[in-house]
């Protein structure tokens, strides 16, 4: 683990100190502007930018969690370069990637939150039990993920929600609830609050993310649900490889059929492509090798709100009323706006859901047993 | 090892599967800006840079187009924070930017339309201190400032 304290020095100063080259320096940041998803003509900004930024206290908390954000996060496609983003950040607390355990870990997040009160980051993965639930549901060092989120928070600039389960709930929040999980943007409302969604996300959008504050220092622009823009602001279905195939009215209808070998649109198949925001479709999966549409697989939609509980995966998403099977099979060029209003009638329908949530005690799921 | 070794090397994941890429149709629009791009650039000398790790490609879509765009005569190789290989392409002002790091994985790649690509030029902060350098080591090899000459 780095040093809880803020060095002294810039970037630009740090790095030369290491003996990187303008040259690599100019590379960094052409890297650095793919990872944030902005265009590359952003790239002699981004090195202005980066050149005066002064790294951030980073304090990870992990909470109700499979790891798989964090093993994301460790698969980067660019080791290297995250080698060096994570030099960029000072990360002070990170349950499975600190040296320090017990006492001493915690110690360490104590100090990093005193020495950069005001300043610091918070990645949090996982959700909450929230606070009428059982404490006991999750803990760290004896004390509730509630307890440890709150004040962590206390005297950070931001949060950033890592994950599904972070950002909407994900799959502890799945029905029944047992644990009365809670994303952080339900508890924590008077700080800034940024969604890196997916199960897991992108790695890249994750250094993105960290990227981004490093380089500019602000967070960046946040869609409605405080995803960035740069990574969630558009679906799927609009970057999709697959989409001219769609506007063709060509589908695979099963896994071996002549359309799946072709490499037709997988809507039928269950594609949730139109109701999903995220990066796969340009930023990729293992090493930018493939990622689940390419491999042939329908997106299961994991970046959106209560996507467990958004019914089978291989059923297509539902169509609206106004727009009838015909018209939508043969879109052709309407094909965006149709997609456009699938989308938007999802998002309804997870906010009301949102909105009746239900948290299930364990007393009551008993009973049920 | 000859740099055309190393690329190959490397195979797209395209190359690695068995068979001729398939077209999505998703390289020909590109091909369409890039004609744009190096207009402006004619006319006005604006340059432009095009991510191209951030196109929606399908399988065989980038190898398409780089086929498409074919290969020019200047190849140029840059080792810092691992190697990055420019390589101009049949069409005069249009380069590709190979952006690697040291185990060869690729960073980005980048599309430019200049005449030279922005990493091959040295930059300003170089250039100033090189003039510090050399002055230098000739104060060195003939006990002289040359400033003071």
């Amino acid at each position: 683990m780095a040093t809880p304290k803020r060095p002294d020095k810039t970037l630009g100063e740090s790095l030369r100190a290491h003996g990187l080259s303008r040259r690599g320096f100019l590379k960094l940041c052409a890297a650095t502007a793919s990872m944030m998803a902005l265009p590359a003509s952003m790239v002699p900004r981004i090195a202005a930018a980066l050149e005066q930024a002064k790294r951030p206290s980073v304090i990870w908390l992990s909470f109700q969690e499979c790891t798989g954000c964090t093993e994301s996060l460790t698969r980067s496609h660019a080791p290297t370069l995250e080698n060096l983003i994570l030099d960029m950040v000072s990360l002070d607390y990170h349950h499975t990637l600190q040296a320090a355990s017990g006492d001493a870990a915690e110690a360490a997040r104590m100090t990093a939150m005193e020495a950069n009160a005001g300043e610091y980051l918070v990645v949090v993965d996982g959700s909450i039990p929230g606070p009428d639930a059982n404490p006991g549901f999750s803990t760290v060092a004896g004390h509730s993920n509630y307890d440890i989120l709150m004040e962590t928070v206390e005297h950070a600039a931001a949060v950033i929600a890592v994950g599904t389960c972070a950002a909407f709930g994900g799959l502890p929040q799945a029905k029944p609830n047992p644990t009365g999980a809670m994303s952080v943007m339900d508890l924590v409302k008077d700080k800034p609050v940024i969604n890196v969604s997916g199960c897991p996300p992108v790695p890249m959008v994750i250094t993105g993310v960290l990227a981004h504050y490093l380089t500019f220092g602000a967070l960046p622009e946040l869609d409605g649900y405080g995803r960035p823009m740069a990574f969630f602001g558009q679906s799927i279905h609009d970057r999709c490889y697959r989409r001219p195939f769609y506007d063709k009215g060509l589908f695979a209808e099963t896994f071996d059929d002549r359309g799946a070998q072709e490499g037709w649109c997988l809507y039928r198949l269950g594609c949730k492509g139109p109701t999903t925001y995220n990066a796969c479709a340009t930023m990729k999966w293992n090493s930018g090798t493939s990622w689940p549409i390419e491999a042939g697989h329908p997106c299961l939609g994991c970046s959106e709100p209560s996507f467990w509980d958004g019914g089978s995966f291989y059923e297509p998403v539902s169509v609206p009323l106004t727009a009838n099977a015909r018209t939508l099979l043969t879109a052709g060029a309407a094909g965006a706006v149709v997609g456009g209003t699938v989308a938007a009638v999802a998002k309804h329908r997870v906010k009301k859901a949102d909105a009746n949530r239900q948290p299930v005690t364990i007393e009551e799921l008993e009973k049920k047993l | 090892m000859p740099e055309s070794d190393r690329a190959k090397e490397q195979p797209s994941a395209a190359q690695d599967c068995q068979g001729a890429p398939r077209s999505f149709g998703n390289a020909f629009p590109v091909l369409n800006e890039i004609r744009h791009a190096l207009q402006r650039f004619v006319q006005t000398g604006e340059e432009t840079r095009i991510d191209l790790s951030a196109m929606p490609f399908g399988p065989g879509d980038l190898d398409r187009l780089t086929d498409w765009l074919g290969t020019g005569e200047v190849q140029a190789r840059v080792d810092a924070l691992g190697p990055t290989r420019v390589q101009e392409t049949a069409i005069a002002g249009v380069w590709l930017v190979d952006y690697r790091n040291a185990e060869q994985q690729r960073l980005t790649l980048h599309l430019e339309v200049a005449s030279v690509p922005e990493i091959l030029r040295p930059q300003p902060q170089d250039l100033a201190d090189a003039l510090t350098q050399l002055d230098a080591r000739l104060e060195q090899a003939t006990g002289t400032t040359p400033l003071s000459s």
